[in-house]
């Protein structure tokens, strides 16, 4: 360590010299120099992260509402029942394979009006399982139970289940889907 | 010979290879440092197992969402000894977390971070936030249901946090939903972000246990002056202390040995861990749970009050992570021994005592439905006999309205409800039918999913729940809704 005391410093020219007397004008030099590697850095640095971090924040800002999807004949949705129904994100990447389906509860109240339910628990995201003897939503996590109208009936959910936006088109059932329902959708 | 140590003078003087490694492996330790110092060995060893492991899986593993769970089952059932690399990682994986946590604990009980390691614990809390992060990643990579739907836990806790709440999730998952960019963003952490934080970690963790030297074991009396502490301890080192190797090494070899032993043994009897159904979100007949390293959290998050939920959820990680990293400055002098320190002792035992027990509650889940209670569970005979045709017929209800999904019956069904076997000796006909009908203390209300034949014969069915010797409840007071066990239930 002390060796290196006695060293030029200059950083790498293993001249292993003494530090040879400064003079003014190599000093001027050595700091704009400096200044201007810093800068050149600063500014490369700030141009390479741009992307960098565009790429990476990119998802947070997709936004995607208003993607209608088919979920099927109306006459599959008897009135007075609750059905599966599962359908393709509509926002899904070439790579999602499984995971772009998507699984929903339908309830058809009577022929006009429907209610569709997202499979995730309002508590923490869960499926929910429909039992039809009981007429309600179960969800297998941390006990939370919905009533056949979505509200909560028990557990820790703080609210009922997520519903999906739907319309009739001709004779065939539609919803706004492409995203997990969250918690910023109960306002 | 001399050649041999031509050589090495050729490289040492080129390198300065020996000049660097010796002090490291000579220093001198504790006579003292007894085997109470094994665990962070330990856990460095099953961090080698975890690099050399992972990086073989990552030669087969297929990172994408449309591939990895059948790259995973052809790991286990195509490649030669690829099930048995897949049980080393995840086996080592768990052995990692629990040694580092063991090594914790010691370093806590025995007041190690105090000055001059203060960093040394830093460095530590760091590494265990970034091991815990491979533990989940790991999951992740595993890309079954229980991955899938765990995701979809995270998201869910990451859309509670105010205003932002949106936008982290979609940073999580790399999109609106889980998909192929979810699995590659957690693949880029769990394999290249998080190892080499842990590898620097690591690096870091040790220069400071060179640096500091390993702490004496605590003698109560033997206070920590920050002003005299290093002098003092280098000297007692240089008097008495002994060198790393082979004096400490040794035993640090013995331990290490036999938990590498035990979980090669563990990882060749029990065999990898999953994968579990296939990531079809639409199969929704799943029971998702965590890994090990997170069943307390699961079963912490099922406790909690829905009230407080959120803000427990969102604050609690971090105010522990800010505690944990606060401790060497609450607190850097003075007395090291834990017989000097009681209330040290009593958090230690607390937390891990409270982590023990939420795994436990996590594992056994007991706030969880059984699914298929209603359609699984034999009645019991013995509630069956002797009844009418209504009663029976109520039994049947009981049965088909998922009731037994929260409620037992002789030791057989849900533990959500309380069980039913002696539920009319506590509840009267009337309240009976009005807990049925209205439902109350976290039960739904039947009335409306019920007709009324079907109350009546259920009400009549659960009033023929009780033993032949206590008689029925007493016509009720205003009122005595449940049982108190029921009202307080999560
Ligand atoms: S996720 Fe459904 S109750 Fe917690």
């Amino acid at each position: 360590m002390t060796a290196q005391g006695n060293q030029c410093g200059c950083g790498g020219c293993g001249c292993g010299a003494t530090k040879p007397p400064s003079s003014a004008p190599a000093d001027a030099r050595r700091g704009f120099m400096f200044k201007l590697g810093a800068g050149l850095l600063g500014i490369g640095g700030v141009l390479t992260s741009i992307p960098i971090v565009g790429y990476l924040v990119g998802p947070a800002t997709k936004r995607s509402s208003n993607l209608w999807v088919d979920l099927g004949e109306l006459s599959t949705f008897p009135s007075g029942q609750t059905r599966f129904a599962t359908f393709l994100n509509p926002i899904r990447q070439p790579t999602d394979g499984d995971s772009a389906k998507t699984a929903c509860w339908v309830r058809c109240i009577d022929a006009t009006h429907f209610q569709v339910f997202a499979i995730n628990c309002a508590h923490l995201g869960c499926p929910v399982r429909w039992f039809e003897q009981s007429k309600l939503f179960m969800c297998p996590c941390h006990g939370g139970v919905y009533y056949q109208d979505g509200s909560r009936a028990a557990g820790p959910p703080p609210r009922g289940l997520f519903e999906y936006a739907w319309k009739v088109q001709g004779t065939r059932l539609l919803i706004d889907a492409g995203r997990l329902p969250g918690l910023e959708e109960s306002t | 010979m001399n050649f041999a140590k031509a050589t090495m003078r050729w490289i040492e003087e080129r390198t300065g290879v020996v000049a660097f490694v010796a002090p490291l492996l000579f220093h001198h330790v504790p006579r003292n440092a007894k085997w109470w110092y094994v665990f962070g060995s330990a856990t460095l060893m099953f961090f080698t197992i975890q690099l050399v492991t992972g990086v073989c899986l990552a030669t087969v593993y297929a990172p994408s969402a449309a591939q990895a769970w059948e790259s995973l089952n052809y790991i286990d059932q195509g490649v030669p000894m690829g099930w048995m690399l897949r049980a080393l990682h995840g086996w080592s994986s768990n052995a990692m977390v629990v040694m580092m946590a063991i090594h914790m604990v010691q370093v806590f009980l025995h007041a190690s971070y105090k000055y001059p390691r203060e960093l040394n614990w830093i460095t530590g809390v760091f590494l265990l936030l970034t091991t815990l992060a491979l533990a989940f990643t790991g999951q992740v990579m595993r890309w079954d249901q229980d991955a899938y739907w765990g995701l979809g836990i995270g998201a869910a806790i990451a859309d509670r946090i105010p205003l932002v709440g949106d936008q982290v999730r979609a940073l999580l998952l790399g999109g609106p939903i889980i998909g192929g960019e979810t699995l590659n963003r957690f693949f880029a952490l769990h394999v290249f972000v998080l190892p080499g934080a842990a590898i620097a970690l690591v690096g870091l963790h040790m220069v400071l246990i060179i640096k500091n030297g390993i702490s004496e074991m605590p003698k109560p009396g033997a206070i920590v002056v920050p002003s005299t502490y290093r002098r003092e301890f280098e000297e007692r080192m240089r008097t008495d202390g002994v060198p790393f190797v082979p004096d400490a090494a040794q035993r640090d070899m013995v331990f290490c040995g036999v938990c590498l032993i035990a979980i090669v043994a563990l990882a060749a009897v029990f065999g990898p861990f999953g994968p579990g159904g296939m990531p079809d979100p639409t199969l929704i007949n799943t029971n998702p749970r965590p890994d090990y390293p997170f069943m307390w959290l699961f079963g912490a998050v099922s406790l909690l009050p829905p009230a407080s939920e959120t803000a427990i959820m969102l604050i609690a990680p971090a105010a522990g992570v800010v505690i944990l990293l606060a401790i060497p400055f609450l607190s850097n002098s003075g007395e090291r021994a834990p017989s000097r320190r009681p209330a040290m002792v009593l958090i230690a035992l607390l937390t891990v005592m409270a982590i023990v027990a939420l795994t436990w509650e996590g594992t056994t889940s007991p706030w969880s439905p059984v699914m298929d209670g209603w359609s699984s569970l034999p009645t019991p005979a013995k509630f069956t006999q002797g009844r009418t045709p209504l009663e029976m017929q109520g039994a049947v209800v009981f049965q088909y309205a998922q009731c037994r999904n929260c409620h037992e019956l002789d030791g057989h069904g849900g533990k959500r409800g309380p069980a039913l076997d002696e539920i009319a000796t506590r509840l009267s006909y009337d309240q009976l039918v009005r807990q049925v009908q209205q439902g109350g203390g976290n039960m739904p209300a039947y009335g409306k999913n019920l007709d009324s034949a079907q109350t009546a014969a259920v009400v009549a069915f659960l009033a023929t729940l009780h033993p032949d010797n206590e008689p029925d409840a007493l016509i009720p007071g205003a009122q005595l809704p449940l049982p108190v066990g029921d009202a307080t239930a999560r």
